[in-house]
Order: structure tokens, then C-alpha cells, then sequence
């Protein structure tokens, strides 16, 4: 659905994206993370066919988007970091603007408008003026837009950027609303939890470079090493931690309590609950130890210099 | 015929996008007092001002000198000024129209949209053109419709002058002031740079009051047609500077001197080029060949071709000087006997010396006055669009051909005279200047029509290092030795075939 290719761009000799490729499958929905200048934005408009890349190319919806930048833009809603609304207009009259933009009919402007103005639990907006509205609602609003023409790619760029956590919570789940099978969502943020409440897979950007790509998972994994198990029982047996050393590696433990290595947690929790178990060992909890994704994205940092 | 009806369907699609672009608009304007009240005031208010203003001053010069019917002179330049008034709004509303978006955050998602970089020209265009002319023409009517109670009936010719023009002085403000307006960063920037517009409409409201009051309003025509070429070459410069990634791409108003020069040392560049010769084999005493083949056997005709439109441009205007040589000819031909060429003497050249404009009838001389022309061109050209470049070549070139005509008239065989007279130098000189002209005219068409792929600037900076090196590689040389020729060869033609 969303193809990049050493997607580059330059501005006077400066380059801000340089050599970024990735794909969007439909369904699925990624995150572009990186700091503050990374090329986040700069990779989204040129998906959204609004600058043109200096090397390399992008197909979106199957449209190469040098060749046919307006077909792009007729199949791609954005979110802007800034909703950027005619704060004078009504909200059903903004809408319908932008509805007989993108060429519907009278009856589909305003069904849709009023569906998704439902959607978002804002039918009032209707007919207030955008210049009455609060911060979220003027998020939304710009989603509306985004959402109006139903289309099957949707690039939102920082959706929660300077939001209270409220607001943001209901943004976010709008966004998680939108996953639908025949649509692409690429959301760029800075926003680390927000970045793993919502993808699917997360590409890490950093001057421009894809430093990192994969599920969070998979990036904790190849970042932060495989994943640690903690295992508590209800008391503190001799022999507990040298039982778990036949299946996994132990890294540190107390009374109560042994936090070990597991290469392969499927295949190396089951065997040994049932050998705890069999050893009369009263198992209180087996988890695994939260890893943030702060600190996946501090090391590829560091890493990429 | 289904093809043609598709074609029609999508037409008629982008027509009204474009349209309801333009709605929104001014249904925005509309709902702002701060451009409402102005029109208001404006449209109706100013006409009964302008009245009573006409009436005092009707009954100051009758009480004072006794003149009467000065307001049959004051009542057509009031109408104007009555039209042109609202109209004066839309430099505010065209001047914000990309720009103020930008500073509100709106303009993205604006072009986001599927509308194309002409249809977001169009729609705004339009948008900062109808509210003010609607109020401009209510102006007019305001103040006709008083004046009519009064007895005074301007007749319909007047009128039409008067709304057309007005209509053409808004397009010229509004289309300045949108280009204007696609090219900065910020509304302050824009109204700073909005004295490139004021400036000269108040040059030309001006101009256009003293033509009523002394010279009628037959010639407003005139100035009419001006209007609409300056409205075409306006309008063709906003489409083709209009660039949706400029727009958003650019934060700051930065002039980076660095960056230029290197950009024009890179024009001014050209490649080393020895026949395909490998030039790192080539003996070191002799590799300055490659330098200079490679300039006059690729650059130039690279630059040439680079140049074909307007080196064409400045051949129809030579084509048109001629046939102006004619018309002059015709019209204002010289008595009998006033051209006597078997009079012409040693002296007769020696003379020119005398006129101002030719400080020495020597090589130099020559050399330099034409020098100093193409120069001047180039410079007008640049503020001109080129016509000026064009022009400057035209008045020389015209003159030739009616002292041709008038020879010809006089029994001389044109062709002995243009042989003797022109063409020994002129076989040089007038390519010479064609190439240099065309270049000028590049200087200053590039403002209208960038090259693809290039902004303005890069464009300009393209055109003056191609300028530059033609001027020097091949303009110069050739005049040297036309100008020599001009001293040396052809008095002595002319005196030979002429000469008593």
C-alpha cells in the first residue's frame, strides 16, 4: 500500500531524508519515530505528494507519486501536526468544503461528515464555529477531514503533538479506531508510548536514516537482548535457582524471587514450570519483565551516534 | 463523442472545484468586518463624498475666475477614482492570500487536496479579484445614479472605459500582489514588498487623471491595452512561479550569497572539451585548447539553443523595425533632392565625431557606443521583461530602413545602398547584436518564464552567466571587428561607389 524506495530529499545541500525505504502493508498500521528534525515530516509530504523526493521514488495506493502526484493525493488523507482549520467556518460547513473538493456528491458529504463527526463523539461541532472549539476537538476535526473521501492511505504526522493527556487519549483512539484491513496507516511521532500503544511495527528515523524497523518486539529483542523472565514462588527453596539454570540462564535473584534469561520463552517456560511443579515448588507468578520502548530507542540513538 | 463529453465532464469538474474555492473565499472576506467596513465605506459613502467635492469645486472656479463646465472635465477622472477606490482592498486580500494561509497553519491541508497548482492560482486569484471589483462597479453606480439626478448623463462609451479599466487596474494589483504573496514567508514580508505594487499604480492612477483632464478619454484605450498586457505577463508569472513545494518548503526569507555565487560560477563554468581527446593526456603547454573548444564548439551553441526563443523574439522584432522604417517612410516621406548620397564626402564621416552620442569616429568609438548599447539593453531588459532590450535594437534598425525606403524613393539602387552602407560591418554587427539582444531579453523574460526545473533565481543567474559568456566570447570580438570594418572599409565603400 505505501512503498518507499532510498526515498531522498535535499534542501540547498542540506539533506533532510537520505535513503529511507520501508512498506506499509494494508491493515497494518507503522510508526515513524525519531526526534525533533529527524525527516518525519519531510518523508510524509513527500508521500502525500507535496514535495518532490531528489532521489529515489514512493508508491502510494499503487500510484507512483512523482508520476501521478495528484491521483496521490486523491487517495491519501493526512493529518498535519497543526489541524490548520478556517477557524471562521462551522464544522459541517468545513467539512462539506472539503467534500466537494475531493469531488463528492451532496448526499455523501454530508452522510460522511455527520458519520464521522459521530465517530468521534462531536456531533455539535455540526454547526459551531471551529473557532469555538477546544484543542481536541480541533484534532479531530482535521481527522475528520483526513477520514472524509475514505482513503485507503492515511499518513498522520504527530496526531497528539502539544495535547493534554486526555485529549490525546482520545485521539489515539480514534487512530486505533481506523485500523481496517484495506487501509494503511503510517502515524510519525515522537511520542514513544503513544508509538507502541498504536503500531504494528515501528521504524526508528534519525537524520534522516532508518536506524531501526521491526515490531516492538522484535526491536526489543535485537536491541535489549532476549527477553528476562521473572519467576516468584511462595518461598525460597535451595535449589530453585540451579532447577531453572537446566532450562534457561539465571541473571539475578533474592528471596522469593529469580529473574533468568529466556532465549525462547514458548519453548523454555512450559518445561520448566512443570519441573518446578513436579520439585513441589509453590509458583506465585512466572512474567516477563517490562522493557520500555524508551530504552530501545535510547540505544539505537546512542548507537547511530 | 463520448471522449469529447468525458473531456467536457472533467472540465466542467475543474471548473467548479476552482469555484468553490473561490466561495469559500470570499465567503471568508465576507465575514470579516475589517474588510467589510472599507468596501462599505467605499461603495457608498465615497461617491456622495466625491460629489459634493465635484460640486464645491464647480462653484470655487465659478466664483473665482468665473470658468464654467470644469466638472465636464473633473466628473470622468471622479468616476475612475470612485471605481479604483474599493478596488484598492483586493491588494490587501490578494497580498494575504498564500501567505496569511501559511502563517495560520491552514494552507496545507489546502494543498493536500487534489486541486492542481493552477486551479489553487485560479481560485484564489479570482477570490482576491470579485469581492472589490463588485465594489468598485456598486461605486461607479452609486456615483452614476447620483449624477444622474443631477442632470449629468455619462455616456455609455465612458462608462465601459471606466469599469474595464478599473477591472484591469484590479487584475494588475491582484496578480502582482499574489505573486507577491506565493514568494514570501511571512504577511509582514508581503506588505513590505507590496510598495512594488503600490508604487507604480499610484504612478499610473496619476498618469491616467492628467490623460483625462488634458488629453480626453480617447486615449484611455491606450492605456487600456497596456493594462491587459502588463494583466497577461502578470497572471503568466504567478502560474509559473506558483510551486506548492516552494510554498510550503520555505520557513525564512533568506538571501544566501554563498549559495548564489556558487550557483552562478556554475553557469558561468562550461566543460573542457578536445575533440574527444583525453585532456589529463594531452602535452600541459597545449590544454587550454580544450578550454576554448570547448567553449565555442559546445557552449555556445548550448547557450544558443538555451536561447532560441528569445533570439526568434528579437528577429521578429527586427522584421517589425523594419516594416516601422516603412510605415514612417511612407508617411513622412523626404522632398525630392533632400537625400543626395553623391554629396557625401570625406568629411561626412569625419563629422560624425561632432554628434553626442558617437564620442570619436575611430574603432574605439565605435567599438565602445555599441558596447554601450547592448549594455543598456541588458540593464533595461532586465526591468523590462525584455520588451525594452527589443525596443533599443528596434530604433536604429527602423531608422536604416526608412533612410533605405527614402533611397530607394530617391532612384538608388536599396540593394548597392544596403551593401555599401550596412552590410560591410553590419554583416557582423547586427548578429553580433541579435545574440547579445536575445540574451538581454532572456534576462529579463526569466521573471516570467523560469526555465523548468529552476526557480527564478537560479534561472536569472543562468541567463546573466550565459550573457556574460557570449558577450565576451563572441558579442565583443565580432563588434571589434565591425567596428573596425565600420572606420576603415565601409567609408571607403561608400565613398568609392558614392562619393563626387
Amino acid at each position: 500500500m505505501i512503498r518507499l524506495e532510498g526515498l531522498t530529499k535535499q534542501f540547498d545541500g542540506f539533506t533532510a531524508v537520505d535513503g529511507v525505504s520501508f512498506s506499509v502493508a494494508p491493515g497494518e498500521i507503522v510508526a515513524l519515530l525519531g526526534p525533533n528534525g529527524a525527516g518525519k515530516t519531510t518523508t510524509v509530504r513527500m508521500l502525500a505528494a507535496l514535495l518532490r523526493p531528489t532521489r529515489g521514488h514512493a508508491v502510494v495506493a499503487g500510484i507512483d507519486t512523482l508520476r501521478d502526484p495528484i491521483g496521490v493525493r486523491r487517495r491519501v488523507g493526512m493529518l498535519t501536526e497543526h489541524p490548520g482549520l478556517y477557524l471562521r467556518m462551522q464544522g459541517g460547513e468545513y467539512l462539506d468544503f472539503f467534500g466537494r473538493i475531493y469531488g463528492l456528491d451532496g448526499q455523501t458529504r454530508e452522510q460522511r461528515a455527520r458519520q464521522l463527526l459521530e465517530q468521534f463523539a462531536m456531533p455539535e461541532a455540526w454547526d459551531r464555529r471551529i473557532g469555538e472549539f477546544s484543542k481536541g476537538m480541533r484534532q479531530k476535526m482535521a481527522l475528520a477531514r483526513a477520514l472524509l473521501h475514505e482513503p485507503p492511505v492515511l499518513l498522520l504526522d504527530e496526531p497528539t503533538s502539544a495535547m493534554d493527556p486526555h485529549s490525546a487519549k482520545l485521539v489515539r483512539d480514534a487512530v486505533l479506531s481506523l485500523r481496517d484491513e484495506r487501509r494503511a496507516i503510517l502515524v510519525c511521532t515522537h511520542n514513544l508510548a503513544e508509538a507502541e500503544i498504536v503500531a504494528d511495527r515501528i521504524a526508528i528515523i534519525r537524520r534522516g536514516r532508518i536506524v531501526a524497523l521491526g515490531t516492538p518486539a522484535e526491536l526489543k529483542r535485537r536491541l535489549l537482548g532476549p527477553p528476562v523472565m521473572e519467576l516468584r514462588v511462595a518461598a525460597a527453596p535451595d535449589g530453585v535457582v540451579s532447577l531453572v539454570s537446566r532450562f534457561a540462564r539465571p541473571l539475578e535473584w533474592g528471596p522469593g524471587w529469580v529473574r533468568y534469561v529466556a532465549e525462547d520463552p514458548e519453548a523454555v517456560n512450559p518445561p520448566l514450570l512443570q519441573a518446578l511443579a513436579e520439585a513441589g515448588v509453590p509458583v506465585v507468578t512466572l512474567s516477563e519483565v517490562p522493557r520500555s520502548l524508551e530504552a530501545v530507542y535510547l540505544r539505537v540513538v546512542e548507537e547511530a551516534g | 463523442m463520448s471522449v469529447l463529453s468525458s473531456r467536457v465532464d472533467r472540465g466542467r469538474e475543474w471548473g467548479r472545484q476552482v469555484l468553490t474555492l473561490t466561495r469559500r473565499e470570499i465567503l471568508d472576506s465576507l465575514r470579516d468586518w475589517r474588510i467589510l467596513l472599507p468596501i462599505f465605506v467605499l461603495t457608498l459613502a465615497f461617491p456622495l463624498l466625491m460629489n459634493f467635492i465635484t460640486v464645491r469645486t464647480q462653484n470655487m472656479f465659478y466664483e473665482r475666475w468665473g470658468v464654467e463646465g470644469i466638472e465636464r472635465r473633473l466628473l470622468p477622472l471622479m468616476l475612475m477614482v470612485v471605481g479604483f477606490f474599493p478596488v484598492s482592498v483586493s491588494l490587501v486580500i490578494a497580498l494575504e492570500t498564500f501567505v496569511g494561509e501559511k502563517e495560520r497553519r491552514s494552507l496545507e491541508p489546502l494543498l493536500l487536496t487534489p486541486l492542481s497548482d493552477l486551479q489553487l492560482y485560479l481560485g484564489k486569484t479570482l477570490a482576491a479579484l470579485l469581492l472589490p471589483l463588485v465594489a468598485g462597479c456598486l461605486g461607479i453606480t452609486v456615483y452614476t445614479a447620483v449624477l444622474w439626478r443631477q442632470g449629468w448623463h455619462p455616456s455609455s462609451v465612458l462608462l465601459i472605459q471606466i469599469l474595464v479599466l478599473t477591472a484591469a487596474e484590479a487584475l494588475v494589483m491582484v496578480s502582482g500582489a499574489v505573486i507577491i504573496s506565493s514568494q514570501t514567508t511571512s504577511v509582514r514580508a508581503a506588505n513590505l514588498l507590496a510598495s512594488f505594487v503600490i508604487i507604480p499604480m499610484a504612478l499610473l492612477v496619476q498618469g491616467e487623471s492628467i490623460i483625462i483632464l488634458q488629453a480626453g478619454n480617447a486615449i484611455l484605450w491606450d492605456v487600456l491595452a497596456f493594462l491587459i498586457v502588463v494583466d497577461v505577463m502578470l497572471v503568466r508569472m504567478g502560474i509559473r512561479l506558483f510551486n506548492r513545494e516552494e510554498l510550503l518548503g520555505r520557513e525564512i526569507d533568506e538571501l544566501n550569497v554563498g549559495n548564489l555565487w556558487r550557483m552562478f560560477r556554475r553557469h558561468l563554468g562550461w566543460e573542457r572539451w578536445l575533440f574527444g581527446l583525453d585532456l589529463a593526456r594531452v602535452p600541459r603547454p597545449w590544454r587550454w585548447l580544450g578550454t576554448l573548444v570547448g567553449l565555442y564548439l559546445r557552449e555556445v551553441p548550448a547557450v544558443l539553443r538555451r536561447s532560441w526563443l528569445a533570439l526568434a523574439l528579437v528577429v521578429a522584432g527586427l522584421l517589425g523595425a523594419v516594416w516601422v522604417g516603412w510605415d514612417f517612410a511612407v508617411r513622412f516621406r523626404l522632398p525630392a533632392g533632400s537625400l543626395a548620397l553623391d554629396s557625401i564626402t570625406d568629411e561626412s564621416f569625419t563629422g560624425l565625431s561632432t554628434t553626442s552620442w558617437l564620442p570619436a569616429f575611430t574603432t574605439w568609438g565605435v567599438l565602445q557606443n555599441n558596447t554601450r548599447s547592448l549594455l543598456a539593453a541588458a540593464l533595461l531588459g532586465t526591468f523590462s521583461f525584455g520588451s525594452l532590450a527589443v525596443a533599443l535594437l528596434m530604433a536604429p534598425l527602423a531608422v536604416i530602413a526608412y533612410v533605405g525606403f527614402q533611397a530607394a524613393w530617391a532612384e538608388y539602387d536599396p540593394f548597392l545602398f544596403l551593401l555599401t552602407f550596412v552590410m560591410p560591418h553590419g554583416v557582423l554587427e547586427l548578429p553580433a547584436a541579435l545574440i547579445a539582444t536575445g540574451l538581454a531579453v532572456r534576462l529579463g523574460a526569466t521573471f516570467i518564464a523560469p526555465p523548468r526545473g529552476m526557480t527564478v533565481g537560479e534561472g536569472w543567474l543562468q541567463a546573466l552567466a550565459d550573457f556574460i559568456k557570449l558577450f565576451l566570447a563572441v558579442v565583443l570580438p565580432m563588434l571589434t571587428v565591425a567596428a573596425w570594418i565600420e572606420v576603415h572599409i565601409t567609408p571607403f565603400l561608400v565613398l568609392k561607389v558614392y562619393g563626387g
